[in-house]
């Protein structure tokens, strides 16, 4: 099978500009007669059910959640990326672009990336004008800050809950076109399949999770905007429900999933502190902006942190990378702060954490600036404290509160204490440059694909791709497809291929619901987690994946023997949802784990530490691994791997470097 | 030595919304680290080993954004603590010994579906009716054209925050929407770009909002006391002021 990414030809800067020149369109009178599936309700989902639907499809909006505003989306916290250049720092398209390519440790495509930065300004105009209420200067503008890896300020954000607003005001366009009547939504369904019919996507199989009735919905074109995967990991940042499954029953049907072991492992995240915990919470990124990352220079102190003296702190981060310092990309500051707490120099009760602290900043940058304002001649640090707290607090508040409510520590007065912790799939469905899958008909948007961000993806650079995806690329890459598809009439459910996959569905079901062991899904879900981060985490080698490989087959053979799902497949079951879901994730972690055997070489997240340069950094082979890796399903725990060369014909390819 | 908490749970149980909904009594054994909804794991992991079915509640994201997570404890939505969610509730706010009792949200707006999970799609039918600004994609302006004085910006904000839980609601004597609906219409109502249509969309949005059978505001302010987010009672203010300007004007 050959993999065409169908990157348009000619210049970089204009191949997305003709492609829309160039484009076939569907006439609005035979757009009302083309269905489109919107499977997920987060950014990408939201923003192209309503976009879609304002240019007249009509859609059924699916999601698993009670109500589409609460998708995974709205937990982001930082920001949002856009090549504006309103802070007059030598921000441009091609800046965005190229430092996109280089965070991703050269694993992406010029041409999707391109693009990406190039409709990034749009996301922000279009999101003002739907009242998203960003942060502002005095003067009534926009406000910037930084992310990692980069040197300007292109972050537009909402305090701590930017994904929130945006995700809002996504939400609100789509509730206007369902109060219209041009979307339809299913809330708390779940789809459990893609429907085929002669090779092409036409439907899906999805689960009223209320009553637990299956159901059947055409569709002339499926559009998966349904998240990444981490939860594959147990302990991660996403949601309870974030899962696989959606795209995962699309791969078995013969879409590809490419780049799979690429994970972001993000640096600033509340520490693990006990066997109860159930997910891990983020400290944003954008936190970095402020607090200064360290751990004592003596092994093992134990001291409090405030008793530690400046000469007796190690910023290695500034150490380091003193030409990014605390803002490096998040691959890189998250190994930095593994090599730190293994060495031993680990600080909290578990060892396995660092500090970030914000006392330097918001004494010396806040508080005296307050000073100066308000004309206090020699503040001595207290006030300068009091001053600078007020203004972290309107940066940050949310998250300062959020660190209070799960830690018991005020972080205003003592350092954070942060580890990395599962955060993003880079990896996803192998999808061309107009977000289709290998299987004609079947898209996808956002962090269900992998197109935009390579082994490594920059902070605020999600939400910008899940709305770049769904407001401004799938509008006309998916004109394209369905103009050829004019002559087709909706087609009604009874059709075989509809018969065939309902029953299959309803055969796994039975299954599970017919195993009657004696653990819970849970249990299992845990485990697989375990051997994920210790085997195929942060830091992978070869003898340590391939054991994985074998222990995760046999931890799928032990759940479809004796895992317990309580109640009937009848009515809401949360445990037989949650089951299915497991079972899937327990099949991905093994082809994560290949993929993270066959990738010889180190890159972005992915660090293999058989391939390292001297000073511990990834050390990449672009004459063997310059490619995507997408792996066609054959059987169960079998793949066939299709590679997709990388061309790399604008950006020079180098060694990455934040020195 | 882990601290360990040991509780006595009190918590209703209905299988459907047909049947009628009884409290059953569990003690559970808890970190004081644990989240309230991390007790409710250790709950149901001790439930699926008995083979007795798990109690059903929603929750989600677990970082008090989603706004899934829905528990009125001890007579309160979301608990003792103030401007807190139910999953972000940790057990250390609870001492050794302790009975908690544990309801769903009460309202006739919001059906129980199983347990303590509860049907709350009459709050998105109030935003279709209305909770939006009304711009197709690609017609922005460029965001810089329009100057927004950082003080109506925060504002805006900060009635944007609403989750969308339904704190409000349950914690209210007449089960009133009047919070959730007055902070979306004083967001737009701030902004200049949501002012072309502020009228069309209070009326809309409160027409919605009894159609739905949200209660009128009983003035005890016991939404804004018990809301995660802190939505100040104003926003109520706003609201009636928006409605009545608008009914003035023949809206």
């Amino acid at each position: 099978m050959s993999l065409d990414s169908k990157i348009p030809k000619g210049d970089l800067a204009n191949k997305w500009t003709e492609y829309k020149s160039s484009v076939p369109l569907v006439n609005p009178a035979n757009k009302r007669n083309m269905e489109v599936i919107v499977v997920g309700t987060g950014l990408a989902g939201a923003s192209a059910a309503s976009t879609l639907a304002e240019l007249g499809y009509k859609v059924k909006a699916f999601c698993f959640q009670d109500s589409p505003r609460r998708a995974h989306s709205i937990a982001a916290q930082g920001g949002i990326n856009a090549a504006k250049n309103y802070q007059n720092d030598g921000d441009s398209t091609y800046r965005l672009f190229y430092d996109t390519i280089k965070g991703g440790d050269y694993r992406s495509r010029e041409g999707n990336v391109h693009r990406l930065a190039e409709v990034s300004t749009n996301i922000i105009d279009q999101c003002v004008a739907q009242g998203v209420p960003f942060a502002r200067e005095y003067g009534g503008t926009l406000s910037n800050r930084s992310f990692g890896g980069v040197q300007v300020q292109r972050t537009f954000y909402a305090a701590g809950q930017t994904g929130q607003q945006l995700l809002l005001g996504a939400y609100s366009a789509l509730e206007r076109q369902i109060g219209l009547g041009n979307v339809e939504m299913f809330a708390r369904h779940e789809m459990l399949d893609v429907v085929k019919i002669d090779g092409v996507a036409r439907g899906i199989i999805a689960k009223n999770l209320i009553t637990g009735e299956l159901e059947r919905h055409f569709g002339h074109a499926v559009v998966l905007c349904t998240g990444g995967y981490g939860n594959v990991f147990y302990l991660s940042t996403n949601a309870m429900g974030s899962n696989v499954t959606a795209a995962w029953k699309a791969h078995k049907q013969g879409a590809m999933m490419a780049n799979p072991c690429f994970t972001q492992i993000h640096p600033t995240c509340i520490p693990v502190s006990g066997a109860h915990q159930s997910k891990l919470t983020l400290m944003s990124e954008s936190l970095r902006n402020d607090g200064r990352i360290w751990v004592p220079k003596k092994e093992g102190d134990d001291r409090n942190p405030n008793d530690i003296p400046e000469d007796e702190r190690d910023y290695y981060l500034e150490r380091r990378y003193p030409a990014f310092g605390n803002l490096v990309p998040r691959d890189v500051a998250s190994r930095a702060a593994k090599e730190r707490c293994d060495a031993g120099f680990g600080v909290g009760p578990s060892k396995m954490a660092v500090y970030l602290d914000f006392k330097y900043n918001l004494m010396n940058k806040y508080g005296k600036a307050e000073a100066t304002k308000k004309g206090i001649a020699n503040p001595d640090e207290d006030t300068l404290i009091a001053l600078g707290k007020d203004v972290i607090k309107e940066k940050y508040g949310n998250l300062f509160d959020m660190y209070k409510q799960i830690t018991d520590e005020n972080p205003y007065e003592t350092p954070m204490r942060i580890y990395p912790a599962v955060h993003y799939t880079m990896g996803g469905l192998w999808v061309d440059y107009e977000l289709q899958t290998n299987v004609p008909g079947l898209y996808a948007l956002g962090e269900a694909n992998f197109s935009d961000h390579g082994a490594n993806r920059l902070g605020a650079s999600a939400l910008m791709q899940g709305l770049a995806d769904g407001y401004f690329v799938i509008p006309y890459t998916l004109g394209s497809y369905l103009s050829k598809d004019i002559r087709t009439a909706s087609m009604p459910t009874d059709h075989e291929s509809f018969d065939k996959a309902e029953k299959e569905v309803a055969a796994r079901i039975e299954k599970l619901m017919s195993i009657k062991g004696t653990k819970s899904v849970e249990s299992f879900h845990r485990r697989l987690g375990l051997i994920m981060w210790n085997k195929c985490g942060m830091a992978r080698n070869a003898p340590d994946l391939k054991d994985a490989i074998a222990e995760i087959k046999a931890l799928r053979a032990e759940f479809w023997s004796d895992v317990r799902i309580p109640g009937t497949d009848k009515g809401y079951n949360p445990e037989l949802d949650k089951a299915g879901r497991v079972a899937d994730f327990l099949e991905l972690g093994e082809l994560m784990c290949v993929d993270a055997l066959s990738r010889e070489e180190s890159c972005g997240g992915h660090f293999r530490e058989e391939f390292q340069t001297p000073e511990g950094e990834a050390k990449r082979d672009d004459d063997n691994y310059m490619y995507v890796a997408s792996w066609e399903s054959k059987a169960e725990g079998e793949w066939e791997l299709h590679k997709e060369n990388l061309e790399y014909e604008n950006v020079k390819i180098a060694q990455r470097s934040y020195k | 030595m882990e601290k360990v908490l040991n509780i006595n749970l009190k918590v209703w149980r209905q299988a459907n919304p047909e049947v009628a909904g009884r409290f059953e009594e569990y003690k559970v054994e808890t970190s004081p680290d644990s989240s309230f909804l991390e007790m409710f794991d250790v709950l149901n992991e001790q439930l699926i080993n008995s083979g007795q079915e798990p109690v059903a509640f929603d929750h989600d994201c677990r970082e008090g954004i989603c706004g899934m997570c829905s528990m009125v404890i001890n007579g309160r939505p979301h608990g003792p603590k103030k401007a807190v969610t139910t999953c972000q509730l940790h057990m250390r706010s609870f001492n050794d010994g302790d009975t908690v009792v544990v309801e769903p949200w009460r309202a006739d707006a919001f059906p129980v579906i199983k347990d303590l999970t509860v049907n709350r799609s009459s709050f998105d039918k109030i935003i279709a009716s209305g909770g939006y600004i009304s711009v197709n994609t690609g017609n922005a302006v460029d965001a810089n054209s329009m100057l927004i004085p950082k003080d109506d910006a925060d504002t805006a904000f900060e009635a944007a925050t609403c989750i969308g839980c339904g704190a409000c609601v349950s914690a209210c004597k007449n089960a009133s929407a009047m919070l959730f609906v007055g902070a979306k219409v004083t967001q737009l109502a701030t902004l200049p770009q949501g002012k072309a249509e502020r009228e069309k969309r209070v009326v809309a949005m409160v027409n919605a909002m009894d159609a739905e059978g949200f209660g009128a505001c009983s003035n005890t302010g016991a939404c804004a006391a018990e809301c995660p987010k802190g939505i100040p009672l104003s926003v109520i203010a706003t609201l009636n002021k928006e409605y009545t300007k608008a009914k003035m004007k023949g809206f």
